[in-house]
């Protein structure tokens, strides 16, 4: 008995001889290609962030060595040691490894956070650490540099970068930004070298208020300002301001400034 | 007559180059080729996405529906496009932090819809694998000839390498400062185009429309 005639063709041929703008088929196959995108996203996202995490962290090491070379001979023979410092007092925190504490995670956690109130917080952070690891460079046991984490928001989001200063806790060395979302060719230019190179010498107060920062427009050499202030980024308004409001919040008295007098005194 | 394979792979290179005949794509040409290096990164990146979605979009043509075709194929570049970041996120990072968002826009990159839309609807996939490759080295070739005269000319180096040596490190060469500006980028493409169209001259267009009022030249009479 031939039986081959009349049997029905698979669900896979029928689906495939629907015409294209069934809306049956055209759901099923947007769905479809949907899916399978998603899946290809989620699996090289997934499969790819451990690899990405060891980038950003060796690309975080490197923006501490470049802060370390700016010094007199390459900053050759000095030692980095991580250290953990408690904002409130300003004194070291012992017992802390300060090379697995992570200060974004305590920003996070209510117990290892304080809310930063609204009229003090000029750069947006609204909780910060109460703790936070600094990287102090010494020669022969003698502080010669010091690296303090800094944030704030910016243009784009949240900018994340490391200020180096001299043993006098009032020079900079540098300033570098390891972390922004800020818009190419215009406020992502403080990532570039000849901008950070201008911070180098450049003096955080002078003895009574902080006067660091981003200018307007060119800083002519020999104004009032040269000595404390860089050339503003053109087309960059926001950047400059969240630049100069992460340095005020950090190196004024809410951020690192009992840090740093207590720094400036021991020498270490 | 050449084999259509080897034919469709051929012309996008000069023939009907996406940026100096179709002029497509010219944004990111302009935004990353400051450097020759991430003219290269940026080329391969676009090579394998647009080899990708052409091939799997002439996969499903025989039952793309009309009406989400659009759709259908921006959700597949646009996977692609993301993948192709984070690969570069994971191997290159200093690379993908130079090209920033011009990596996610590779997405808008008007040659890769165009040769989706254009060739891989309509023609199997082996032809479509070779379209997508011949567009995008057609595209690379440009950029590298840009990326490559704009760090030669703007800073006397080749992929970070000495070439010229620039007078502030006691050589001869003194470089132009406009390399490495953005615009520099429309002249080189501009006069590529230019060689181009005089070696080619079927490739130069045609008037669209006439004057109504032709205005008369002064001093021409």
């Amino acid at each position: 008995m031939p039986d081959i005639d009349n049997r029905r063709p698979g669900w896979w041929t029928r689906f495939l001889e629907m015409p294209n703008d069934r809306p049956a088929k055209t759901l099923i196959l947007t769905l479809t290609v949907a899916f399978m995108g998603a899946v290809l996203v989620t699996a090289s996202a997934v499969l790819l962030r451990p690899l990405q995490i060891a980038n950003k962290e060796l690309d975080r090491s490197l923006h501490i060595e470049d802060l370390l070379r700016k010094l007199p001979r390459g900053g050759a023979g000095i030692v980095i040691e991580p250290r953990v410092v408690d904002l409130a007092t300003g004194e070291y925190v012992p017992g802390i490894d300060a090379s697995r504490f992570d200060q974004r995670q305590a920003a996070m956690e209510p117990t290892e956070s304080v809310e930063v109130p609204a009229g003090t917080d000029i750069a947006n952070l609204s909780r910060r650490a109460r703790k936070a690891v600094v990287y102090v460079g010494s020669r022969y046991g003698k502080a010669e540099l010091v690296i303090l984490p800094v944030r704030g928001q910016g243009y784009g989001s949240m900018m994340y970068g490391y200020m180096g200063l001299a043993a006098d806790a009032n020079t900079v060395i540098g300033l570098s930004f390891y972390e922004h979302t800020e818009t190419p060719g215009l406020g992502a230019l403080i990532d570039t070298a000849d901008w950070k190179a201008q911070w180098q010498g450049k003096l955080v107060s002078d003895g009574a208020v902080i006067r660091i920062g981003v200018g307007r427009g060119r800083i002519e050499p020999g104004s009032n300002e040269a000595a404390y202030q860089v050339d503003a980024l053109t087309g960059a308004t926001w950047t400059g301001a969240g630049v100069n409001n992460l340095l005020h919040y950090w190196l004024g008295p809410d951020g690192f400034g009992p840090y740093l007098a207590k720094f400036r005194e021991r020498g270490r | 007559m050449k084999h259509p394979m080897i034919r469709t792979f051929i012309n996008p290179l000069i023939g009907e180059n996406p940026i100096t005949l179709q002029v497509l794509g010219v944004c990111s040409a302009l935004a990353v080729t400051k450097t020759l290096s991430t003219a290269l990164i940026m080329s391969a990146a676009v090579v394998c996405v647009l080899t990708l979605a052409n091939v799997s979009i002439s996969l499903i043509r025989n039952q793309m529906p009309k009406n989400v075709r659009l759709i259908i194929q921006i959700t597949i570049i646009s996977s692609l496009v993301i993948v192709a970041d984070q690969v570069l996120k994971a191997y290159a990072y200093g690379m993908s932090k130079q090209l920033s968002v011009f990596v996610g826009l590779i997405v808008s990159n008007c040659i890769i819809l165009g040769r989706a839309e254009s060739f891989a609807m309509k023609n199997p996939v082996r032809l479509s694998l070779m379209d997508g490759l011949g567009n995008g080295l057609g595209y690379t070739w440009i950029l590298v000839v840009v990326g490559g005269v704009r760090e030669l000319l703007g800073t006397g180096k080749l992929l970070g390498t000495t070439v010229l040596r620039t007078g502030a490190d006691g050589g001869w060469f003194e470089p132009a400062a406009l390399m490495l500006l953005p615009p520099s980028a429309f002249f080189i493409i501009g006069l590529l185009i230019w060689v181009i169209r005089t070696l080619k001259p079927g490739q130069a267009e045609t008037e669209e429309f006439q004057a109504r009022f032709p205005v008369e030249r002064k001093g021409k009479r």
